[in-house]
């Protein structure tokens, strides 16, 4: 705090009755928070994602006792796929709207301001650029996946809830699906899934589409896609390769390891171990380059 | 103890262009301490662009100093006792009176929001309220009670009531006289509205294609400026004394004079009619008058508030 910047100008500080002090942090928690207020969306739409999806599963619970007496004559491997399948659907459900959510939010977050002209009164309070676009990428690397996993963690509780009252009204083995469908260790891989792939590994992108939203007049969502394309189509048509296709999508499986076919079955060593390719922390750097253009291009910005 | 007024803005050559067009042609000025100043001037003549300068939205070229710190690179340190207002539709629409108070609460160390609270009681504004459900008369009356709970040094005001009824207008600059200006603070308002701001204003600077081309305080110009409603069979010699400008109404000849210029003492010029303090507006004109093209503009730009 007490840089020379702040010496400087001390004869005009001198004379306030008292000194403003506030943490350097409470902008910063208060730039998130105002996100929450005006994009609803980050939860709201998981939240109808999952209630729809739990509605539909409300009726398919008609045929459970009956699939469950069908399951008992496979073998554990096959039952266990079988039984668990419905709860990584709901995840994968929820996963890819929090996914969308979180891209349609980046292209809007630095244009919406300029569009509507609130950025002059965004700018007129004690708030850095930085902090601002810190804040605005906060969202989609944690304030999103967090939601993702209450919401999923939520849902899949109560669809094992419903279940169980369901086999329980049967007569049926309850014990048998908790111990297949083991809710503490689907959350905690889940966990790790969010933050670190669908967070971290992705950040690049969501610093991207920022630096658009910020940089963009009119149509951030054709600028933030058309570079990649045309990269993609010049490759092609020279080359007849499409080596920067397959690199890309290599980084947003996760280096190519952390999401096995398996879908959720990796166990979770394997998202930890994806943090050690470097392939990760290129991409992280990759993503504070975007992001320290966006907080330069926030700067010049005015009014659109 | 008397200490000398503090510079709050002090510029030199403060020049920006935006390609080919210069906005700001090497600006020199000095707003000291407890001013309340007006920057009248046309349209496209470096008002905005001087004051997004001053408040750190805009890079320029030349030397500006707002409370002692650089505003380009030292904004959001600078807005801390800098507010400002930006015409009348920048709160965003989605956003909850109460929200408001809480953001700003949140990031503004100082930020009193009881007295925010206390502004908005006087209005008919409710706290769950979303600024778009608000009228445009009662968004400015929230952004002024936000702005008023800030124990700000400097208000920066741009067309703050552009687009008000008379009401909300006359409204707007009596609640910033009598309850937040004081001799510590400054208010610098950007403003073709002149005739209501002509009885709050302390100094008036005009601006035109870039330049400052009138600075004077209004005892200034109440002592050197008068405007005389010549009797018709005394034009020709009110006109033997000089006038800086001379217009027509209601077939009557106005003849504008500087005493500084002229020369002239008041009773003379009581003896050929009706002796008056000119608007803003006319002064303007006068000002502005000798430069055919620019004139004409500017006669356009406020034919609608002169009498």
């Amino acid at each position: 705090m007490n840089s020379q910047s702040d010496a400087v100008p001390e004869h005009f500080d001198s004379q306030r009755s008292a000194p403003a002090a506030m943490s350097e942090t409470r902008p910063f928690y208060w730039s998130v928070r105002r996100e929450l207020w005006e994009n609803r969306s980050i939860y709201v739409a998981p939240l109808a994602a999952a209630g729809v999806y739990l509605f539909g599963f409300l009726i398919s619970l008609i045929r459970l006792p009956q699939k469950m007496r069908a399951l008992s004559t496979l073998d554990p491997a096959h039952q266990h796929a079988a039984v668990t399948m419905p709860y990584e659907f709901a995840a994968g459900l929820i996963m890819a709207t929090t996914l969308i959510v979180a891209v349609f939010y980046c292209l809007d977050a630095l244009h919406g301001e300029r569009r509507d002209r609130s950025i002059l009164f965004w700018k007129s309070l004690p708030v850095s650029d930085m902090t601002t676009v810190l804040s605005k990428a906060m969202i989609p690397v944690v304030v999103v996946q967090l939601v993702a996993f209450a919401v999923t963690f939520a849902t899949q509780w109560i669809m094992l809830m419903l279940s169980s009252a369901v086999l329980l009204g049967g007569g049926l083995n309850v014990p048998t699906l908790w111990t297949q469908v083991s809710l503490f260790q689907m959350s905690l891989m889940l966990f790790g899934h969010l933050l670190i792939m669908h967070g971290l590994w992705y950040a690049p992108v969501y610093a991207w589409l920022l630096l658009v939203s910020a940089w963009a007049r009119r149509a951030a969502f054709l600028w933030a896609v058309l570079p990649w394309l045309t990269i993609f189509a010049v490759e092609k048509v020279a080359f007849n390769t499409s080596h920067f296709a397959a690199m890309l999508g290599q980084h947003f499986a996760g280096g190519g390891q952390a999401v096995a076919s398996e879908g959720m079955s990796p166990v979770i060593g394997v998202q930890f171990s994806s943090l050690s390719s470097p392939g990760f922390w290129i991409g992280l750097a990759i993503a504070a380059i975007f992001l320290a253009g966006a907080v330069r291009v926030r700067r010049y910005q005015g009014p659109i | 103890m008397t200490v000398a007024a503090l510079p709050i803005i002090e510029a030199r050559g403060l020049r920006k262009a935006f390609g080919g067009t210069v906005a700001l042609d090497g600006i020199d000025l000095r707003i000291d301490e407890g001013r309340i100043v007006g920057l009248i001037g046309p349209n496209g003549a470096g008002k905005t662009t001087a004051l997004n300068a001053i408040l750190g939205l805009t890079p320029y070229q030349g030397e500006l100093k707002v409370l002692g710190r650089d505003p380009w690179t030292e904004r959001d340190r600078l807005m801390r006792d800098v507010s400002f207002i930006a015409d009348v539709a920048v709160l965003p629409r989605w956003i909850k009176v109460s929200q408001v108070l809480e953001y700003v609460a949140g990031v503004h160390p100082r930020f009193d929001r009881g007295k925010a609270e206390g502004f908005l009681a006087k209005t008919s504004i409710r706290s769950g309220s979303k600024v778009r459900e608000l009228s445009k008369g009662m968004v400015t009356q929230l952004h002024l009670a936000v702005v008023m709970a800030i124990d700000a040094r400097l208000l920066v005001l741009d067309e703050p009531t552009l687009g008000l009824d008379i009401l909300y207008r006359k409204q707007f600059y009596d609640s910033l006289l009598s309850d937040y200006f004081d001799r510590s603070r400054t208010i610098v308002v950007a403003t073709h509205q002149v005739e209501e701001v002509q009885h709050v204003l302390t100094d008036l600077m005009f601006i035109d294609r870039g330049r400052i081309v009138f600075n004077c305080s209004m005892d200034e110009f109440e002592m050197r400026y008068v405007e005389v409603m010549v009797r018709p069979e005394q034009v020709e010699a009110a006109r033997a004394l000089g006038p800086m400008h001379e217009r027509q109404a209601l077939g009557r000849s106005i003849l504008m004079f500087d005493l500084a210029l002229n020369h002239g003492d008041r009773q003379r010029l009581a003896a050929l009619g009706e002796v008056r303090t000119p608007g803003i507006a006319d002064l303007f004109v006068a000002v502005l008058g000798d430069k055919p093209g620019k004139a004409g503009e500017a006669r356009g730009n406020y034919e609608g508030v002169a009498r």
